[in-house]
């Protein structure tokens, strides 16, 4: 059983009660909401006459099902409408802050927290959809629910909770120029398996991890639970300190040096004992793709696809059940693969860092003829510090959209689709069947500036062709 | 159709009822319940469209679409099912079809507290008995099973086979709580003990 981890100590500070019935009680430092999981609670407090327990820990915003083109109200769509409604009254009736469209602060609720300062280490975070693993790059224990506990934090600010084991993922070396935290990720995820992290917290840590900005940071421990670990977190250092510095207002000047204090104090012991070990070597990891059905079915990009019968045993009814889903061919390379439709945006890598490096490859170049492509900032605040730094007329120029904040193609909730059989390259975070809005769509996950190259190219090719230097 | 809206209550220590084979390992939220049908306010309607895109595909070759398989309430699926996103529309869509207890050999960590938040128990086999549970199930869908969360088994009239539940949720299943809500609320007084231990509580003013 692991002991002096970050996890083990955010547990125990935040643990009320062992409940009668099973579990632990554990209580819930920050709630963020959305439109899409919280109505239902909502009604089921109203069914219960319950009151919210605690309204100024809960932060609201509208990201699933908002347009990205035009957001004048009401929207076409009389359902999504309905749904930021039915948040907006919600929220007034029982006082929460809604960051709305237009306030300046609206987004993806994964990238807005952090950048609103509320994600904070080790804090324990919760939020109806399963994403909310990102505020693990903070060093807080953070993690998806259900709309039943979605109810039970605004009753309650608590959740009955049984405890993870830890895995401690330790990366030695460094990421080479043109691979990207997305990579590191999906190599990790590829190793690991999308169900290797079932019944674990992911600590990620080791020299690799340490270089990487708060932005990249999020990025891994975003797809920590597509590994099945229902958080990943990575232990607060200098470059934690820095950001939240840059955005906390809460924190006054004069205590500073207490919250440093209690945040060091947080961090996994060094003699910290974990449930299980693994060791990756970013040195060796090259820009990966996946190129099947789960987040898991990744390869790196001058790799060959995989022959199913020469796979792992558990691995190949899954593997031929993508062949025949994804319409590519066993042996053959990935690169080459033509592309209809380009997103960069989500809260995988919808943030500033992540634009920058897309339009780096962009710039000076044009998107190929026949390909859609386009970006979708992931906060309100990205899209103002993309502008003023001149991103959008770099991808207007290069022939892509430039679009309004919010969730967008990753799931579909929204009018950007797959249409038909569709295949997409997508800096999103799940390949799943249907996942972007057709039945038959096929999305191949990559870092942004990979999807910049394949929409240059038209198909699917290596971004370290694009980077001088290389 | 006709759908059990007989949900979970109280003490769930014995599912009984017919079973329904789905095989295929990671089968995510995104398929049991597509994105689209999130676009609602309520749960009420998600029962007809469990596994929508599947069985569209599938013409009503479908486990769920089976007439051997109607009025079923024990779903036996492989490993890793529930995997991707957190909507609890996907068991809300599962148990407003009929399903109250699901046999697997491993479940994806938020799905299987969702489940938990409803009273339908997620409990593992292992592969080979999974196997052999599958193959009695489909050379025969008529014959009725009772998943036993007490004595952790799986059994019918001539065959029995060892299940698995962690203590916690089995606890918390066969004792009625956990609907936690109710207990949760009792501790409220508990909380102002934290400011002490949490001092982020305060923006460290303390």
């Amino acid at each position: 059983m692991s002991s002096g981890t970050l996890y083990d100590k955010v547990w125990d500070l935040h643990r009320i009660a062992e409940l009668p019935g099973g579990g632990s009680q554990l209580f819930i430092g920050l709630h963020l909401i959305h439109e899409v999981t919280s109505p239902q609670a909502f009604a089921a407090l109203a069914e219960k006459k319950l009151k919210v327990c605690c309204p100024e820990r809960t932060i609201a915003t509208v990201d699933h099902i908002v347009p990205t083109i035009s957001q004048q109200r009401p929207f076409a769509d009389p359902l999504a409408e309905e749904m930021l409604s039915t948040l907006e009254k919600n929220c007034e009736e029982h006082q929460i802050k809604l960051h709305g469209l237009h306030s300046g602060n609206q987004g993806i609720v994964h990238v807005i927290a952090p950048e609103l300062g509320l994600s904070q280490p080790g804090m324990t975070i919760a939020c109806g959809d399963s994403h909310t693993s990102t505020h693990g790059a903070f060093g807080a224990i953070a993690f998806g629910i259900g709309t039943s506990q979605v109810r039970d934090v605004l009753a309650s600010q608590s959740l009955a909770m049984n405890k993870l084991k830890v895995r401690r993922i330790w990366v030695d070396g460094q990421l080479k120029n043109g691979v990207y935290a997305k990579d590191l990720i999906l190599h990790v995820i590829r190793r690991l398996g999308v169900k290797g992290g079932v019944g674990y917290a992911y600590e990620f840590a080791g020299p690799a991890i340490e270089v990487l900005s708060m932005e990249e940071r999020m990025t891994i421990c975003n797809m920590a639970i597509e590994g099945g670990a229902r958080c990943g977190y990575i232990n607060p250092d200098e470059t934690t300190f820095e950001y939240l510095k840059k955005h906390t207002q809460e924190i006054h000047k004069e205590n500073w040096g207490k919250a440093l204090i209690w945040w060091r104090s947080i961090c996994s012991n060094p003699n910290a004992i974990y449930d299980d070990e693994v060791e990756i070597n970013a040195s060796q990891i090259a820009p990966t793709i996946t190129w099947g059905i789960t987040p898991g079915q990744g390869i790196g990009i001058n790799e060959c696809l995989p022959i199913p019968d020469l796979l792992e045993e558990n691995e190949k009814a899954i593997a031929k059940e993508a062949y025949r889903y994804m319409d590519l061919k066993p042996g053959k390379p990935i690169t080459g693969t033509p592309i209809d439709v380009c997103f960069i945006g989500s809260c995988t890598n919808g943030r500033l860092s992540d634009l920058q490096a897309a339009a780096s490859i962009v710039k000076g170049r044009h998107v190929a003829k026949d390909v859609k492509a386009f970006v979708v900032p992931g906060s309100e605040q990205v899209s103002k510090e993309a502008k003023r730094e001149g991103l959008d007329k770099i991808f207007l120029n290069s022939g892509f959209e430039w679009r309004e904040p919010g969730c967008s193609m990753c799931l579909a909730m929204n009018p950007d689709r797959l249409e038909g059989s569709q295949i997409s390259a997508s800096s999103s975070n799940r390949n799943f069947k249907g996942r972007q809005g057709s039945a038959n769509g096929r999305t191949l996950l990559m870092s942004p500036a990979m999807v910049a190259a394949a929409a240059i190219e038209g198909s699917i090719t290596d971004v370290r062709n694009f980077i001088s230097g290389n | 159709m006709k759908l059990n809206t007989d949900f979970p209550q109280g003490k769930i220590i014995k599912i009984q009822g017919n079973c329904l084979v789905l095989k295929g390992n990671d089968i995510d939220t995104d398929r049991i319940i597509p994105a689209r049908f999130l676009k609602c306010v309520s749960f009420e309607n998600l029962g007809e469209q469990v596994f929508a895109d599947d069985r569209k595909e599938l013409k009503g070759n479908h486990p769920f679409d089976d007439s051997n398989n109607k009025g079923a309430s024990i779903l036996i699926v492989n490993g890793n099912f529930g995997c991707g996103s957190s909507r609890e529309h996907a068991p809300q869509a599962l148990m407003r079809w009929g399903i109250r207890g699901l046999i697997g050999e491993s479940f994806a960590e938020i799905f299987y507290g969702n489940c938990l938040a409803l009273g339908i128990p997620c409990v593992t086999a292992s592969k080979i008995n999974l196997e052999e549970i599958q193959s009695a199930i489909e050379k025969k869908a008529s014959d009725k099973y009772i998943i036993d969360l007490e004595k952790e088994t799986f059994q019918n009239y001539n065959n029995e086979w060892k299940v698995s539940i962690e203590v916690g949720p089995k606890q918390m299943l066969i004792s009625g709580q956990w609907d936690a809500t109710s207990q949760l609320i009792s501790n409220h007084h508990k909380l102002l003990k934290l400011h002490d231990q949490l001092p982020y509580l305060e923006n460290f003013n303390n």
